[in-house]
């Protein structure tokens, strides 16, 4: 890999033809599946797409910028109250919340809006949380996001008003369908991948491999670690947002620790920084887990399938603490989008 | 003093002293391996649960106090040897995530095992008594929870700063390296410190479940997250600060409550993380400890 890549090769027009024609490959696969399979699946695969993205969003912070959050659930219950309440019917609103402030009360969006003003609110949050908790490094910010997830569930259980309580929101309605979910995924990859290959994304992985040494050459680290938390944030809350209005209900235990966790695994287990990485393991992990509910079930063990999601974590980090890929993307994707240049492991 | 100030303050001491019991050992274990030991509060749960077990077989409650003592050293080292050494010289960001897997496994198989349901937990009847103290009164319970921490604690002191194993443990924290160069058993000194600061967890879930009178097996949440804000308040890594740390969030936690309005007593949980963010930002060093190294 030493070979340094052929200036000539016009790079990104050859990247963007490729993944277009993935991404249009991808569309059909859905299409197909849509018109083929149960709702059961479909629902399934929209769920997957979801955790995808999800995984990929966390790697800004956890792969990329190397800082250990643990905030995702936080910044989706944020997001899924707030899409929640912009999209739910106006005529039942009064029923449901009878609480509400004037102007939410009236209000009745559709999804889109919505979605994006449940992301900029968690982006504003982020922002806001950021300045004091992006100071802490390692397990203390690990401990200090978690914490985040304790408040905003304490919210959500004591803001009456607003959050209808511990009941939680329900008859949300079901807009969100396995396009959106895709649609979403494919966004959150571009960015990702986008972001990845930039110099924004190099900035990050210095950031992660030696502070001093980024700050040395220029790269300003907090504002990296800034942009890095609230794109995560933006996307975790627009991602939570779609997943409640697929299953139609939040209550303030949706997103739990548990979820926090099982994204980590994801990431992990994708290798850190790996886009693809996270793309495979979010889908494994979420078809195994489903494939062995009616197992759980029959046999009565309820918790089996966590257990066994974690003790194949700790065999990751035993036999390959690296994950699948490390830090890069694997050979054939890397073939496919361009060249030698985004296998490199920076 | 007032009957109502002074039951604030028995309750939020006995609340301290189960805060100061789970963040002792969080801070030794801290403090050897440098490794945030998040299965720390499941252990807490393992001692409920096996205290339960025990009353149902009828076993006396003094022994069963050494029976749980026993037994939260057993799984601390199991937990120690078959997961955390062989991932020791691991970044620690893999440890930390090792932890988390450890103490999601610990929840779900208790889940398995038990079901989710709660569980009552009872004393013995001479322990829900009130005790008069000039014009005052006070549970037994609190009382004993009080007592019995401050003897575990002085035992402790005893142990790490007036015996050789102490010694071991005070110089692996210092430098793992130089201690294994002295000759230093480093994988017997660290088996000692999971096993003491699993045992101290562990009587806590005695405490936990006599205060409260409810279990289950996720209980152990929490109590591991509050350990590691006390130890942040009294400074990660020292004994003495994390017993401290404890009774300060006991303390603040009851006044939150006993002070504020009743509407905001559900923030409660809120509040203790709050609580551990500012005092990152203030002073991230804890408030007994005046020079740590790099926190990174």
């Amino acid at each position: 890999m030493s070979k340094t890549v052929p200036d000539e090769t016009p790079l990104p027009i050859r990247g963007f033809a490729a993944a277009a024609l993935v991404a249009a490959a991808a569309a059909a696969a859905v299409w197909l599946a849509q018109a083929s399979l149960s709702d059961y699946v479909v629902t399934l695969l929209a769920v997957l797409f979801l955790n995808a993205a999800l995984a990929v969003s966390l790697n800004f912070t956890n792969g990329f910028t190397g800082l250990f959050s643990l905030g995702h659930p936080a910044f989706m219950t944020i997001g899924a109250y707030v899409a929640a309440i912009l999209t739910f019917p106006e005529r039942r609103k009064g029923t449901m919340l009878p609480g509400l402030p004037e102007f939410l009360a009236t209000t009745e969006l559709s999804l889109l809006p919505a979605i994006l003003i449940a992301g900029a609110v968690a982006a504003v949050v982020a922002l806001i949380v950021g300045f004091p908790v992006l100071r802490l490094r390692g397990h203390y910010l690990a401990v200090a996001t978690l914490g985040l997830i304790v408040i905003i569930q304490s919210l959500a259980t004591n803001w009456d008003t607003i959050t209808r309580g511990g009941s939680g929101l329900s008859g949300i309605p079901r807009l969100t369908g396995i396009w959106w979910a895709f649609g979403f995924m494919l966004v959150v990859i571009a960015a990702a991948w986008r972001i990845k290959f930039s110099s924004l994304g190099r900035a990050m992985m210095a950031t992660r491999e030696n502070e001093l040494a980024a700050e040395c050459v220029g790269i300003d680290t907090v504002r990296v670690r800034m942009l890095a938390f609230v794109l995560g944030a933006f996307f975790a809350a627009v991602a939570g947002a779609l997943l409640v209005h697929l299953i139609s209900v939040v209550t303030p235990r949706t997103y739990s620790v548990l979820l926090a966790f099982n994204l980590v695994v994801m990431v992990v287990i994708g290798g850190s920084g790996s886009i693809i990485g996270a793309v495979i393991a979010a889908s494994a992990i979420t078809v195994l887990s489903e494939a062995l509910r009616p197992v759980e079930e029959s046999v009565g063990l309820y918790g089996m399938s966590q257990v066994i999601v974690a003790l194949a974590l700790i065999l990751v980090l035993y036999l390959r603490p690296q994950g699948l890929f490390g830090s890069g993307e694997p050979m054939i994707v890397r073939r496919l989008f361009g060249g030698d240049r985004f296998g490199q492991t920076p | 003093m007032s009957q109502y100030l002074f039951q604030q303050l028995v309750n939020g001491l006995s609340l301290g002293s189960l805060y100061a019991l789970v963040a002792i050992g969080f801070s030794m274990i801290y403090g050897i391996v440098r490794l945030i030991n998040f299965a720390h509060g499941d252990l807490v749960m393992i001692g409920a649960f096996s205290t339960l077990a025990m009353i149902a077989v009828g076993v006396p409650w003094p022994l069963i106090l050494v029976f749980v003592l026993m037994i939260g050293a057993v799984a601390g080292m199991l937990i120690e040897s078959v997961v955390f050494r062989p991932i020791r010289g691991a970044p620690q960001v893999t440890g930390f995530i090792a932890t988390l897997a450890v103490s999601i496994v610990i929840q779900n198989s208790a889940l398995l095992l038990l079901t989710g349901q709660q569980r009552n937990f009872v004393f013995p009847a001479f322990m829900r008594q009130r005790v008069p103290l000039g014009g005052v009164s006070a549970s037994l319970t609190d009382m004993v929870i009080i007592c019995l921490t401050l003897l575990l604690i002085a035992i402790l002191f005893f142990i790490v700063y007036r015996t050789r194993l102490g010694t071991a443990m005070r110089a692996t924290a210092e430098n793992l390296m130089a201690a294994r160069l002295m000759g230093v058993s480093v994988n017997r000194t660290i088996l000692a410190a999971f096993a003491i600061g699993s045992a101290l967890a562990a009587v806590a879930g005695v405490f936990w479940g006599g205060k409260f009178g409810q279990i289950d097996p996720l209980l152990g949440f929490v109590p591991g997250l509050k350990a590691f804000v006390a130890c942040v308040i009294g400074g990660v890594g020292s004994l003495g600060g994390a017993m401290l740390g404890g009774y300060i969030l006991g303390l603040a936690e009851v006044l939150f409550v006993g002070l504020l309005p009743q509407e905001l007593s559900g923030y409660r949980d809120a509040f203790v993380f709050l609580l551990l963010i500012v005092i990152l930002l203030v002073k991230p060093s804890g408030l007994f400890v005046r020079h740590v190294e790099d926190r990174a």
